[in-house]
């Protein structure tokens, strides 16, 4: 309702700044055709608009930074309460109680006296700074619509003006890309560094052991926390083995029958079908997993007499594969058809039947794209969580046996993080190492992969 | 001597073409094999498919109905809907199951009360308190059954099995088929799927939160996304220049269009919640990150699109003496817009079904109430389908499929608009 309340409010100020600004201009202008203006009046608008709010907004978002740090500030320093021996996260506890009771979420009668009187002196606090934050915007942007109307004068260049900032907000969205994967690049390395810290790089690289709980007291037996990667990574590589094998065979025939067989309209009817199964939510195959594909996979194993895990690798393994299917059909048909007539039809006047064509000249001339595409299947298996999360295994077992359990990278990161958690034990931080590693990972096949298929694709062209 | 010539000539000759003919043969028969293994793969693939399909749809279509009670309650003139809490409406509901079965021993009372939902008291509750001029009346009233009863109801708990392996004893069934036999007992449309939150009892449990909470999340996501994405696409496609500074923004989009979404979950955890200290579980935060995960589809698609308008309309407005930003402004990205609302929509079919980043944010956090705004704590359809999944209860099973049923409808509504989109508005130049 408030946000509803201001957004309305800030729409209002905007349209009055533009009205103001296009007045004034039109009303500075003079008898010559268009007023004599530089530019057309709406600009003139525009730029009392960029004047009046962007200096405003850029304040708020200071302060809106600024103000709970002020805000604890003032709180825990002012209320008597008793601080000095109490350690970071207690302090963050009393400021979370105070913060609460505050809202209102919490019986205020059965707090500590100095508690409820911090918590009073809290809430007066931030309707202050709400209603100095209002008065300082107001403020700067009338002084901002102030000096633009003082600037504005019909021999202003007011597109430029305008342009010129558009063209730095335009920058500025391209930019989030970069900042994006620096984001991803420092907040994992930053607390990849913290873990390492804890436990050495050796021990989490090739360690064979992975028990991430810690223990709640240091005089608890048998849980002090092991941190070897390696069956995670083994688990991960197994699932991924087992996606591919359904993935690649059925995604390769499916693209070489689309590409050289298919009429027209059996495309356009079983494409999109295919591609139907790249936008089914992964959750979705996690529950078909799961339900479905699981249970029938160990009641066949012990049919036929085999000991099967209930979370086996194969279940995951199988319906990640039918996921990853459209990738590899869609990507290696654009490639097989991207191989030259000329190339087929040299081989069909040599006598080769279409398979023998297919064989061998199509497949070796398309073979780096085909390479390229089934490295992003693998990207994607690697990566992919919900399937995994649902269907595999918690456990950490060193195995290459399909019927056993077995877990993954995106298992554990999900698992160490989901819930209740304190960020410095390396429990937490592990999963960031994790993360770090299956960044890099795809990173690595991805580039690879686009490298590939464009080195391909110029040949070609 | 030429007859003889003749002859083993001939027969050589025979020879050489049936061993011809038997080659061909063979290779047409490879021909059709081959031929036949991508029919096959197409097959397989597409059998997937409709297994997927089939056992979400057969395991989720008893989800819309629920197994109701009907019971017979009487609200004396004494009660006070104002002073009256959740306890009293549970007595008044064992009270009438007592009525109905008059002569169950006291210590099979705790199984007789359990034919009833748990939570069925806070539906008297509301009625009651919509109609307090009920009072001193008696009424009669629908009431949910227990996630148990309603799942003998519906066939999935075998009578035949012996009675410690069912999780509905001899008695209830009895008690069950006492009330079927007086009408008492029948399957409703299950109204609650849809218009309530979570909750722990599978009877009472709808998606509705869930469903809202997506709805912020993608309100939040599209808000972000698709400004800044065209305003990026715009840039690259219309402005930049050709140097490094460019190339790495292209790297970078086409890099992270293929990173594991788990990651941007890590980066929003890490980023938002630790370190600009944003609410945990808030609608705000997921659509953030999710944002963050769509941008590169959305700038792709977009820049297709801008790629799409031919120069001659850049340079007819060039001529006429429009600045760069008014050939941009007023006539490409009209042109243009079709394709990237077509990218957009994809962009949030994407962003809707998707899990892993919002559990790394605690949005798979129980939460009953129904979200009121994007900072409110909320949980999403796909987390919410996770979230049952994960429960051992046999009732939540078809309600996570129904959840699903429900979470395809709209991709299949998004993805279809996204058809018609392109259909109605695209332009071959």
């Amino acid at each position: 309702m408030t946000t509803l309340l201001i957004s309305l409010a800030f729409l209002v100020l905007v349209a009055l700044a533009f009205r103001i600004g296009r007045t004034r201009v039109v009303r500075l202008g003079t008898d010559a055709p268009g007023g004599g203006l530089h530019s057309l009046p709406g600009y003139y608008g525009a730029y009392a608009v960029l004047w009046c709010v962007v200096p405003a907004l850029i304040l708020t978002v200071v302060w809106l930074i600024a103000e709970p740090v002020i805000i604890r500030d003032m709180v825990l320093s002012g209320a008597g309460l008793d601080l000095a021996d109490m350690a970071e996260n207690q302090v963050n506890l009393v400021y979370n109680d105070i913060k609460n009771i505050a809202a209102g979420l919490k019986d205020a009668s059965l707090a500590d006296p100095a508690i409820q009187t911090a918590a009073q002196q809290y809430s007066s606090l931030q309707s202050t700074s709400f209603m100095a934050m209002l008065v300082v915007f107001l403020g700067v942007a009338a002084l901002g619509l102030f000096l633009a109307l003082q600037r504005i004068n019909p021999k202003m260049r007011a597109r430029q003006a305008v342009e010129r900032t558009i063209m730095w907000l335009l920058i500025g969205c391209s930019c989030v890309a970069i900042l994006t994967t620096a984001g991803i690049v420092m907040s994992l390395i930053f607390e990849t560094m913290r873990f390492f810290a804890k436990v050495p790089v050796t021990e989490f690289l090739f360690g064979m052991d992975w028990s991430p709980q810690m223990a709640l007291r240091s005089d608890q037996v048998g849980s002090s926390g092991a941190f070897g990667a390696v069956p995670i990574f083994a688990g991960t590589m197994l699932i991924s083995f087992l996606a591919m094998m359904v993935a690649a065979p059925i995604g390769l025939y499916s693209a070489i029958y689309m590409a050289e067989y298919a009429t027209p309209r059996f495309r356009s009817t079983v494409k999109p079908m295919l591609e139907i199964l790249a936008g089914i939510p992964t959750v979705v195959y996690g529950f078909f997993a799961a339900l479905t594909v699981a249970p029938v996979i160990r009641g066949f194993g012990q049919s036929i007499g085999l000991d099967v895990a209930s979370e086996s690798a194969l279940a995951a393994g199988l319906v990640m594969g039918v996921m990853i299917i459209p990738f590899v059909s869609s990507l290696s048909d654009d490639v097989i058809s991207a191989v030259p007539h000329s190339l087929r039809e040299g081989s069909y006047g040599l006598g080769a039947t279409k398979s023998e064509t297919i064989k061998q000249v199509i497949f070796p001339a398309a073979l780096p794209g085909i390479v390229g595409s089934l490295l992003l299947a693998v990207s994607r298996a690697i990566g992919e969580t919900m399937i995994v999360v649902m269907a595999a295994g918690l456990a950490a077992n060193l195995t290459a046996n399909p019927f056993q359990a077995v877990t993954t990278v995106t298992v554990q990161i999900v698992t160490l993080l989901v819930g209740d958690q304190e960020f410095d034990s390396p429990k937490t931080l592990a999963a960031f190492a994790l993360g770090l590693v299956l960044f890099i990972v795809t990173l690595i096949l991805n580039i690879i992969a686009l490298r590939v298929v464009r080195k391909y694709r110029e040949q070609y062209d | 001597m030429t007859d003889t010539a003749m002859t083993t000539e001939a027969i050589k000759q025979e020879e050489r073409q049936s061993k011809i003919r038997a080659n061909l043969k063979a290779r047409h028969a490879a021909e059709k094999r081959f031929r036949s293994y991508g029919l096959v793969a197409i097959g397989a693939a597409l059998l997937a498919l409709s297994t997927l399909f089939f056992t979400i749809i057969s395991n989720g279509a008893s989800a819309l109905f629920q197994t109701e009670v009907r019971m017979t309650i009487q609200l004396d003139s004494t009660l006070d809907p104002e002073t009256m809490r959740a306890g009293d409406y549970q007595i008044l509901i064992k009270k009438s199951l007592r009525d109905m079965f008059p002569d169950v021993a006291r210590r099979d009372r705790k199984d007789l009360y359990a034919v009833v939902s748990n939570g069925a008291w806070y539906e008297l509750l509301n009625h009651v308190q919509a109609n307090p001029d009920l009072v001193g009346q008696t009424i009669e009233i629908w009431l949910p059954a227990a996630d148990d009863v309603d799942m003998l109801m519906k066939g999935y708990i075998d009578r035949e099995l012996p009675e410690s392996d069912r999780r509905v004893n001899d008695q209830q069934i009895a008690w069950i088929d006492a009330l079927v036999a007086n009408d008492a007992i029948e399957k409703k449309f299950n109204t609650r799927l849809f218009t309530s939150g979570d909750s722990r009892e599978p009877e009472l449990a709808g998606f509705a939160g869930a469903a809202v909470g997506s709805f912020y999340t993608l309100l939040v996501t599209l808000a972000l996304s698709f400004p800044i994405g065209v305003a990026a696409a715009v840039y690259l496609e219309e402005f930049a220049p050709k140097n490094k500074w460019t190339d790495l923004i292209e790297v970078n989009i086409n890099n992270l269009a293929a990173v594991p979404s788990i990651v941007f979950g890590l980066l929003g955890l890490a980023l938002f919640l630790n370190w600009f200290g944003l609410p945990r579980s808030a609608p705000l935060v997921g659509g953030m990150v999710l944002t963050l995960m769509t941008l590169p589809t959305i700038i792709i698609a977009s820049r297709a699109s801008l790629k799409s308008v031919p120069p001659s309309i850049r340079e007819a407005a060039l001529g006429m003496g429009a600045s760069r930003l008014q050939v941009v402004g007023h006539h490409v990205l009209p042109l243009a817009l079709p394709g990237m609302l077509t990218g957009t929509i994809i962009g949030m079919a994407q962003a809707l079904g998707e899990t892993a980043p919002l559990l790394m944010i605690g949005m798979v956090a129980f939460i009953a109430d129904i979200p009121g705004g994007p900072t409110d704590p909320a949980t999403v359809m796909p987390v919410q389908i996770y979230l049952w999944a994960d429960s051992p209860e046999r009732a939540f099973v078809e309600r996570t499929s129904a959840a699903i049923m429900a979470l395809l409808a709209f991709l299949i509504a998004m993805n279809l608009s996204a058809v018609l989109l392109r259909k109605r508005f695209e332009r071959r130049w």
